[in-house]
């Protein structure tokens, strides 16, 4: 399968993909690893008329001790988040997510700033930002700004990005010492969660759910439960409430709610141990 | 019918200048541009992991990438892996350990088999099938793909 064609250009900096972006608005996509557009592309799903490579942004893969919080390049590859000793110490959360995502060859693709923009539901390191309150810091023609997870995702494959910004950095905090927990369940080792749970307990415990709703989702019924004093089983009941999963070949919406349940218990007592 | 790029790779230590179409994939430049037929094409989807290649040393799915963002790159193929008549001592280990049946999927086991002893040079039997969860062998070979590339991992030690 062949992508329909479309011209390259090819951005040396941030400033040039946006003007670049800027100059051809609606009809223009952002290229970093490239392992969720290209298969759009492939299947004419997606047929943009330019493609604004960002893939060799060096600058923009980084993991960094910002002070008070983490800071991560956007083009950030999920294998180099896997093997990074400071997430090891300061977010091992984010590492190990990082490790569950697709396959090795996928992971030396993909980045985690192409994961969040791409907005996918079912992808796995959003919800975990989204559990960890991260904020994205965008750029556009007009600068910086910053927005935070719980205001990103706005519906499928649809984020607050704009058509001419560029996310280029994710800001996660240091929570060494913290448990957390990914339960992914799906048919075959390398395929998307069917529905995924993470917990991550730092004092307070966040829980997160991939593939719920249209976006990634809090578990809120389950933090209101444990911040009650309830127990993991006890507030595992509450997974499923105010999610809109979806339903398709490998889950009914109902059998998406039982995994829920099924799968936050488990990763909140294995963020408990 | 999109402006071509110009790139440059190195496909298996030879110097490679091309004009390519944007939306030429890395596969169809190795297979079609190139003349390399060892890589395989699969499931198109980036499912299956027939279609494995190593670009700067690390395995990627070449049905999934553009030949353009292997503009500036070392590829390697499964046809790089010998020298001559000697067998690279992954595909040694593969042929004593009878570890193909069809042999679709060979090339690219062999080229994500590469790229996983460089970055995990001793593995468990886990490792090796954690390692190779991108890579489907439709004729459920995986026993002795997974004995071969722990063979491999102890000849190299």
């Amino acid at each position: 399968m062949i992508p329909a064609p479309f011209d390259y250009v090819r951005a040396g900096s941030a400033e040039e993909a946006i003007a670049a972006l800027g100059e051809h608005g609606d009809d223009a996509k952002l290229l970093a690893g490239g392992m969720s557009l290209l298969p759009l592309m492939k299947f004419r799903l997606a047929t943009p008329a330019v493609l604004v490579d960002v893939g060799r942004l060096r600058d923009l893969s980084y993991v960094r001790d910002a002070g008070d919080h983490l800071a991560v390049g956007a083009l950030t590859r999920h294998r180099d988040l896997e093997t990074s000793e400071l997430l090891a110490r300061q977010c091992g959360s984010l590492r190990a997510v990082a490790a569950e995502v697709g396959d090795n060859q996928v992971r030396h693709r993909g980045t985690i700033g192409g994961s969040v923009a791409h907005g996918d539901p079912a992808s796995d390191l959003p919800a975990l930002l989204l559990a960890l309150d991260a904020t994205f810091v965008i750029r556009g023609t007009g600068g910086d700004r910053t927005a935070e997870a719980r205001d990103f995702f706005h519906g499928f494959l649809e984020t607050a990005l704009e058509p001419d910004e560029l996310l280029t950095e994710i800001r996660v905090p240091k929570l060494p010492g913290a448990g957390y927990s990914y339960q992914k369940f799906n048919r075959r080792a390398q395929d998307w969660a069917t529905v995924g749970a993470i917990a991550v307990r730092n004092g307070e415990t966040r829980v997160a759910l991939v593939n719920m709703a249209s976006t990634p989702v809090r578990a809120t019924g389950v933090e209101e439960a444990l911040a009650g004093g309830a127990s993991p089983a006890e507030a595992a009941e509450r997974a499923a409430e105010g999610t809109e999963p979806p339903g398709d070949l490998n889950a009914t919406p109902e059998y998406r709610e039982h995994l829920a349940r099924v799968l936050v218990r488990r990763a909140l007592e294995a963020a408990s141990r | 019918m999109s402006a071509p790029v110009q790139i440059e790779t190195t496909v298996n230590g030879a110097p490679q200048h091309q004009d390519v179409e944007p939306r030429l994939l890395l596969v169809q430049y190795l297979r079609d541009v190139v003349g390399l037929t060892g890589t395989k094409i699969g499931c198109d989807t980036s499912s299956c992991g027939a279609c494995t290649v190593l670009v700067d040393g690390e395995s990627v799915k070449s049905c999934t990438m553009l030949a353009v963002q292997a503009d500036g790159s070392s590829i390697s193929t499964v046809e790089g892996l010998a020298s001559g008549d000697e067998l690279h001592p992954v595909q040694a280990a593969f042929r004593e350990h009878h570890a193909l049946q069809c042999g679709f999927c060979t090339s690219g086991m062999l080229m994500a088999t590469v790229s996983l002893l460089e970055e995990i040079p001793n593995p468990s039997e886990r490792d090796v099938r954690l390692g190779l969860e991108g890579n489907l062998c439709r004729c459920t070979g995986y026993h002795n793909i997974v004995q071969a590339v722990l063979a491999a991992a102890a000849d190299r030690a």
